[in-house]
């Protein structure tokens, strides 16, 4: 009997030697840094003196500020309504396109692939160089536009390239997930008299939805917390045309000569309620369209 | 699921469409393929192209061509920067160093979830699952301020004690490894592995007497190679190419990792455009050569990533 408990001691404590390391970042980085956000966001805090208790103070100045309503919120809605759709339409076709047995499948994987190795960094800093007024684009098409420096193009520059960049990731999850279709169900359908239309909407786009959800839900995150891209490229101008609720966030606690770390706390717990609601209406809505379920 | 069949009259339209479809299909999808195809390549095309060009004859036509032609802009890279190599190096020790500790204490805990029986275990798991969904920008100026100067600035006092409340690691490049060493997704992705892992070889070293720890390291991990060199590749790419938290952490210019050094030299040498190209291509360079390496790692990781629902 007390070997036995022993026994379950000791398993117990090697499991937790193993969880260690991540239990310790888990707590650090995740759970205390989360419950601290939220502290913080309560506070008035510029780093040289402790943080001062402020109540909603800071949620106050967030949604009272005309940056965040005018600029930050609209622009990071327009950003996730416009890249989401495309770069999901764009993989999508890609991986249809990629599902059809032709030959040079594995050149084209490879080459759709080459945009996602690039570094978030090196890739704007090439299309910066792209789009200059003197720069390949404006050549190639004998046009004099300052495309970065434009308030009407300057965000849809990043949008393009942020499309670019993702949709050879997105291509390759759709086309693994196309793959895991088992043949076995498009030959029970073709045995039940079934047409290539009818086999593509009842088992090929149901089958598919699974991924789907999975890769709206993602980028959907990733989209709301743009910011590398606006950094490099744009830092959020001209005339806070590309400023998105990230780069505000970044704004207020690192770049502004005030430092404002509680008002950025606040408004990063703004942005993971955004993320939360959206995300959950966004599972509503896909749940909701399909009356096939497994 | 048995779908109802259409009037006849409906059908034979649709079965023209569909006929008309499949002899336009191939044509159609090799067109949308190259298309795609061409606008991958020509930024990176382009890229190279310029870098290879002298600066003061940068936009001589012919545009595509690089002539004149010259291997300056590399040298120029290397010789007359000597923060670059350093930027180089100190992107290689973060991304080695975090990959290696990602990737052992990814598996031990992926291991420990799926094998091992401990208390709290099933909530811990969902813990780590919750916060695999967390927005990272939330926690991103309490990480800052841990990885630094701590949240009480000069540390809690306990009589003569002192007990500092951050790392201190502001602008030392331990402050990007530190957060980075595990993270939620690989831990989730050992887990599912092992667990779909016949238990067999194990509990047949453990009959020959070895320990839990002593079957793990030298059974179960030389086994699950193909995992974790997926997951190592991954965390390689995308610390070799973290841009956000470096910009935070490293402040002085000889600290910097790639990507933040050639943004920085952007700043600085804007007129130096072809040296800044052939300074990015070094930063891709190491990941295409990894890519092309282990291009099946690399495809196979991201079908993992889409099956993580399931």
């Amino acid at each position: 009997m007390t070997t036995f408990r022993n026994k379950k001691i000791t398993e117990a404590l090697t499991g937790y030697l193993f969880v260690a390391p991540w239990l310790f970042i888990f707590f650090t980085f995740s759970v205390f840094s989360l419950g601290y956000a939220l502290y913080l966001s309560f506070t008035k805090y510029n780093l040289l003196s402790p943080p001062v208790w402020w109540g909603l103070g800071s949620y106050q100045r967030v949604l009272t500020d005309d940056l965040f309503w005018q600029k930050a919120l609209p622009n990071t809605f327009k950003y996730v309504l416009i890249v989401v759709p495309l770069q999901t339409l764009v993989s999508l076709i890609l991986a249809f396109a990629m599902d059809q047995k032709l030959r040079a499948r594995k050149l084209f994987r490879t080459i759709f692939y080459l945009p996602s190795v690039t570094s978030s960094v090196v890739i704007s800093l090439i299309f910066v160089w792209l789009f200059a007024p003197q720069g390949v684009f404006n050549q190639i098409f004998g046009l004099t536009i300052n495309w970065l420096d434009n308030v009407n193009t300057a965000f849809y520059v990043i949008m393009g390239m942020n499309i670019f960049t993702t949709s050879g990731t997105l291509m390759l999850i759709f086309l693994s997930g196309l793959q895991d279709i088992p043949t076995t169900l498009y030959e029970a359908a073709e045995i039940d008299g079934a047409d290539k239309l009818q086999t593509f909407m009842y088992i090929t786009v149901p089958m598919l939805r699974p991924i789907l959800f999975f890769v709206i839900t993602v980028s959907v995150i990733g989209c709301f917390q743009v910011f590398d891209q606006i950094f490099v490229m744009t830092s959020g101008g001209p005339l806070d045309s590309t400023t998105t609720i990230t780069y505000l966030i970044y704004k207020w606690a690192f770049r502004d000569t005030t430092v404002k770390m509680g008002q950025a706390s606040a408004l990063s717990v703004v942005l993971a309620l955004i993320i939360i609601a959206v995300t959950f209406i966004q599972r509503r809505v896909i749940e909701g369209s399909g009356s096939t379920t497994e | 699921m048995a779908a109802t069949s259409p009037s006849s009259r409906n059908r034979s339209s649709r079965e023209q469409l569909i006929d008309g479809w499949e002899r336009i299909k191939a044509p159609v999808f090799y067109t949308l393929l190259t298309v795609w195809g061409i606008i991958c390549l020509t930024p990176l095309y382009f890229t190279l192209v310029f870098s290879l060009k002298p600066i003061e004859n940068a936009y001589t036509p012919p545009l595509w061509l690089p002539t004149p032609f010259t291997f300056a802009n590399y040298q120029t890279v290397f010789s007359s920067f000597d923060l670059f190599p350093r930027w180089l190096l100190n992107s290689t020790i973060i991304a080695v160093v975090v990959t290696i500790l990602r990737v052992l204490f990814c598996a031990m805990a992926g291991y420990a979830f799926a094998r091992i029986e401990f208390p709290f275990k099933k909530f811990l798991f969902n813990a780590l699952l919750i916060s695999m969904m967390m927005p990272g920008v939330v926690t991103l100026i309490p990480k800052f301020l841990i990885i630094g100067p701590g949240f009480i600035r000069g540390g809690i006092h306990l009589g003569e004690l002192t007990i500092p409340t951050g790392f201190g690691l502001i602008d030392k490049l331990g402050g990007v490894i530190l957060p980075s060493v595990v993270d939620a997704f690989g831990v989730f992705m050992m887990t599912q592995f092992y667990k779909s892992f016949p238990k067999e070889l194990e509990e047949a070293a453990t009959m020959d007497g070895s320990s839990r720890i002593g079957t793990f390291f030298r059974v179960v991990l030389p086994i699950s190679q193909t995992q974790l060199i997926t997951l190592a590749l991954l965390t390689f790419q995308g610390e070799w190419n973290r841009f956000m938290e470096p910009l935070l952490i490293l402040r002085s210019p000889e600290n910097f990792t790639l990507p933040i050094g050639l943004q920085w030299f952007r700043g600085e040498y804007y007129t130096l455009y072809s040296v800044i190209l052939a300074g990015s291509l070094f930063n891709t360079l190491p990941i295409l050569i990894l890519f092309f390496l282990f291009q099946r790692y690399f495809i196979q990781s991201i079908a993992t990533t889409g099956s993580k629902e399931g």
